[in-house]
C-alpha cells in the first residue's frame, strides 16, 4: 500500500491547457488523484466537536426511538386512531411503531455514516494491483500434477471405464428429473372441460344464495350468479373452503336481461329466457372475472387487460387480447318459475389451454 | 434571501422542492375537494308540486328530453338527445339532479357529478321528481329506514360490494375507468340517499340492482360498508394513496422511494465539507 498525497506540480501539469504546437506525449500520463483537501473537522477543533455532538445526537435519537417503540408496543390500544395532516384518520399504533422504528434504525445508520464522513480518516489510499498470473514454476507444477493424475487413472489406456462411467452418470440423473416432473402434480384430465353447472341446477344470487325468478331480472339489471349448492349456506356447510373457492373460480356467471330486439344472435336468444342471458364470467384471455357491465352499450369489460365483449352479439370479443367469445350457459325456467340451467356449459370456460388450442 | 438563493443549487433544494410540491398538492386537494350536500326527500307530492315541476322541466330539461319527457329527437342543435324519462321514477330524478349530473353541462360520454354547482333547490328537485314520477311509475326516493344505517351489517355489505360493485368502483369504492373515456365515479363522500338511488335506478352506464337482486336491507349494508371505508375503516397502514391498488403503490415507490435511495447513495458518496 502506498499513501499518496500527491505533490502539487503533478496536479498543476494536468490542469494546463494543451497547446497546438506541443507534440502529444507518447502515452497519456496517469494524472493521479486530485489533491487531498482537509475537511473542516480536520483543521478546526470546534467543527470536530460539533460533528461529534451531531453523531451523539443521532445515536441518542436511535435510543429514544427504540424506547418509544417498546413503550408503544405495549401501551397503545391497537384500535386507537390518529389524525395525520395530509393522510387522514389512520391507526395510531402503526404510525407510532413505524416512526419510532424509523428513528431507531435511522439514528444508528445516519450516526454511523456521519461519524465516518466527518471524523474518521478520509485520506485517499491506492492499492497497486499485482500481476494475476502465478509464477511459471507453480503453473508447471500444477500441470504436472494433473498429468500424473490422468496417467494414474489409466483412462487413456482403458476407455471402457470412461464409457461405462458416463452411462452410469447419465442414468443417475434420471431419478432426479423424474422427481421434479412427478412433483408437478397430476394432469388435469377432463376437469378443464367441465364446471359444476348441471341441467336443473338453479341460478343463485352471489353471495346471498337466493334463487332468481325470471321477473326479478328487469331490463338493465345485472345479477352475479353461482350454481345452486355452491353458494350461500349450503356451500358453507357441505364444501371445504378450497372447494368453495374452486367453484367460485370456474362457475361464476353473469346474468342480464337484454331487449330481444337488440340481440343479434338467434342462438343467444334460444339459450336464454325472454332476453335473459347467462354467460361465464371467466375471461377467455387469462381468467379474470369479466364483470364490468355497461348497461347502455351492453359491453362487458375485463378489468385486467381491457378485453371487451359485446353482450348483444353472443359476447363476441370487440377489443383486447381475449381470443374467444365468453361461453353462454343455456338457461330455462323450472316449475316454480325460477331460472335454472338447461345444461352445463357446452364448451370449456376460461382461458384457452394446450389441448383445446 | 441571499443565503437561500446561494443554496438553490444544493442537491437538498430539489428534495425540499419535491416535498413542498407534494405537500401542497395534497393540501390543496383536501381543501378543494367537494363536500357532500344533504339529499332531498321527495316523499309527498301534491298537484301543485307536479305543476311546478312541469314548469321547471319545460324550462330546463325539455330541450334534450323532449317537451313531454318522451326522449329527445336528433337535430342540428342537439347531437345526442336525452333518453325518455317516462317510468324512470323520482329516485332517478333526485339522483341525477341532486348530485349535479343533470342538467348536463355539455354532451359527452360521461355525466360528471357536479355537487359544487347545483342548479336547483331541494324543493325544486322534489317538484321535478314529482312531475317525472307522475308520467309513469318508477322507483321512489328511498325510505329513511334504509338510510339511517342502524343495525346494518358492514361485513355482509362488504361481501355484496365485492361481488356486485368492486369491479367498476374499486374494492375501496374510489372509482375506476370504463371503456372509451367513461368511468365509474368514486363513492367516497357520496350521500347515503344517492348511493341507494344509484343502485336502484342504474344511472348512465351502471346496471340496475333492483330490490330482488340486492334487497333494501342489503343496500343499507353496502352503504354502511362504504361509510365505514370513508371513515378510515380500512386505513391501517398509512396513506391509502387513493386506494388505487398496486399502480399507486408502485408510482410512490418508484418516485419517492427510489428517489430517497438515490439521495442516500449520493450523500454516502460525497465527501464531507
Amino acid at each position: 500500500m502506498t499513501d499518496q498525497n500527491l505533490p502539487a506540480e503533478h496536479s498543476s501539469d494536468a490542469n494546463l491547457p494543451a497547446h497546438a504546437n506541443e507534440a502529444l506525449p507518447e502515452r497519456f500520463e496517469d494524472p493521479g488523484l486530485p489533491p487531498h483537501i482537509p475537511r473542516r473537522a480536520d483543521v478546526d477543533e470546534k467543527a470536530a466537536k460539533r460533528a461529534e455532538l451531531q453523531v451523539v445526537a443521532l445515536f441518542t435519537l436511535s435510543v429514544v426511538g427504540t424506547l418509544v417503540f417498546l413503550v408503544a408496543y405495549f401501551l397503545i390500544d391497537i384500535d386507537a386512531r390518529a389524525y395525520v395532516i395530509g393522510i387522514g384518520e389512520i391507526s395510531l399504533y402503526h404510525v407510532v411503531l413505524g416512526l419510532s422504528m424509523a428513528a431507531s434504525m435511522g439514528g444508528i445508520g445516519f450516526g454511523a455514516v456521519h461519524w465516518a464522513k466527518t471524523l474518521m480518516p478520509d485520506t485517499e489510499i491506492v492499492e497497486e494491483r499485482h500481476p494475476q498470473a502465478s509464477p511459471q514454476e507453480d503453473r508447471d507444477g500444477a500441470a504436472a500434477i494433473l498429468r500424473s493424475g490422468w496417467q494414474g487413472s489409466q483412462l487413456g489406456r482403458r476407455p471402457m471405464i470412461l464409457q461405462s462411467a458416463g452411462v452410469a452418470m447419465g442414468l443417475f440423473s434420471i431419478p432426479l428429473v423424474v422427481q421434479v416432473a412427478g412433483s408437478l402434480g397430476p394432469l388435469p384430465g377432463e376437469e378443464l372441460y367441465d364446471t359444476n353447472w348441471r341441467r336443473g341446477l338453479r341460478l343463485m344470487i352471489d353471495p346471498s344464495g337466493t334463487p332468481i325468478k325470471a321477473s326479478d331480472v328487469t331490463l338493465g339489471s345485472v345479477f352475479h350468479v353461482m350454481p345452486e349448492g355452491f353458494i350461500g349456506e349450503p356451500a358453507h356447510e357441505n364444501l371445504t373452503a378450497e372447494e368453495e373457492m374452486k367453484a367460485k373460480a370456474e362457475d361464476q356467471v353473469i346474468l342480464v336481461r337484454l331487449d330481444p330486439s337488440d340481440v343479434k344472435s338467434q342462438k343467444q336468444l334460444d339459450w336464454g329466457v325472454d332476453g335473459i342471458v347467462a354467460y361465464s364470467k371467466v375471461c377467455t384471455h387469462v381468467g379474470c372475472p369479466v364483470a364490468l357491465y355497461e348497461q347502455q352499450t351492453h359491453h362487458l369489460l375485463c378489468p385486467c387487460h381491457q378485453s371487451t365483449f359485446d353482450m348483444t352479439e353472443d359476447c363476441k370479443v370487440i377489443f383486447g387480447p381475449a381470443k374467444r367469445a365468453l361461453p353462454q350457459l343455456p338457461i330455462t325456467i323450472d316449475d316454480e318459475g325460477y331460472l335454472v340451467a338447461d345444461d352445463s356449459f357446452r364448451e370449456p370456460v376460461g382461458p384457452s389451454f394446450w389441448e383445446r388450442g | 434571501m441571499k443565503k437561500l438563493a446561494a443554496r438553490r443549487r444544493s442537491p437538498l433544494a430539489l428534495m425540499v422542492l419535491l416535498l413542498l410540491g407534494l405537500t401542497m398538492t395534497g393540501t390543496a386537494y383536501a381543501a378543494l375537494q367537494p363536500k357532500a350536500d344533504p339529499g332531498t326527500s321527495a316523499a309527498t307530492s301534491s298537484v301543485d308540486d307536479i305543476a311546478a315541476g312541469e314548469a321547471l322541466f319545460q324550462a330546463n330539461c325539455a330541450s334534450c328530453h323532449g317537451s313531454n319527457a318522451q326522449g329527445g329527437v336528433e337535430a342540428d342543435s342537439i347531437e345526442s338527445p336525452g333518453p325518455s324519462l317516462i317510468g324512470v321514477g323520482a329516485a332517478s330524478v333526485d339522483f341525477q339532479v341532486a348530485t349535479g349530473r343533470m342538467p348536463l353541462n355539455a354532451p359527452g360520454v360521461q355525466a360528471p357529478e357536479n355537487r359544487m354547482n347545483l342548479k336547483f333547490t331541494d324543493e325544486e328537485i322534489t317538484q321535478l321528481a314529482a312531475y317525472v314520477d307522475s308520467l309513469g311509475a318508477g322507483p321512489a326516493v328511498p325510505d329513511e329506514q334504509w338510510l339511517d344505517l342502524e343495525g346494518a351489517d358492514i361485513a355482509e355489505g362488504g361481501r355484496i360490494f365485492r361481488t356486485n360493485c368492486a369491479m367498476c368502483h374499486n374494492s375501496s369504492g374510489t372509482g375506476g375507468a370504463l371503456t372509451r373515456g367513461k368511468y365509474a365515479p368514486s363513492l367516497m363522500n357520496v350521500d347515503e340517499q344517492h348511493i341507494y338511488e344509484a343502485m336502484l335506478t342504474g344511472p348512465q352506464s351502471m346496471p340496475v340492482f333492483n330490490d330482488n337482486n340486492i334487497t333494501p336491507q342489503e343496500k343499507e349494508d353496502v352503504i354502511a360498508f362504504l361509510k365505514d371505508v370513508e371513515d378510515g375503516g380500512n386505513a391501517y397502514g398509512g396513506n391509502s394513496m387513493g386506494s388505487l391498488g398496486p399502480a399507486g403503490d408502485a408510482a410512490f415507490v418508484w418516485t419517492l422511494g427510489i428517489g430517497l435511495l438515490i439521495a442516500a447513495a449520493v450523500w454516502l458518496g460525497r465527501k464531507a465539507a
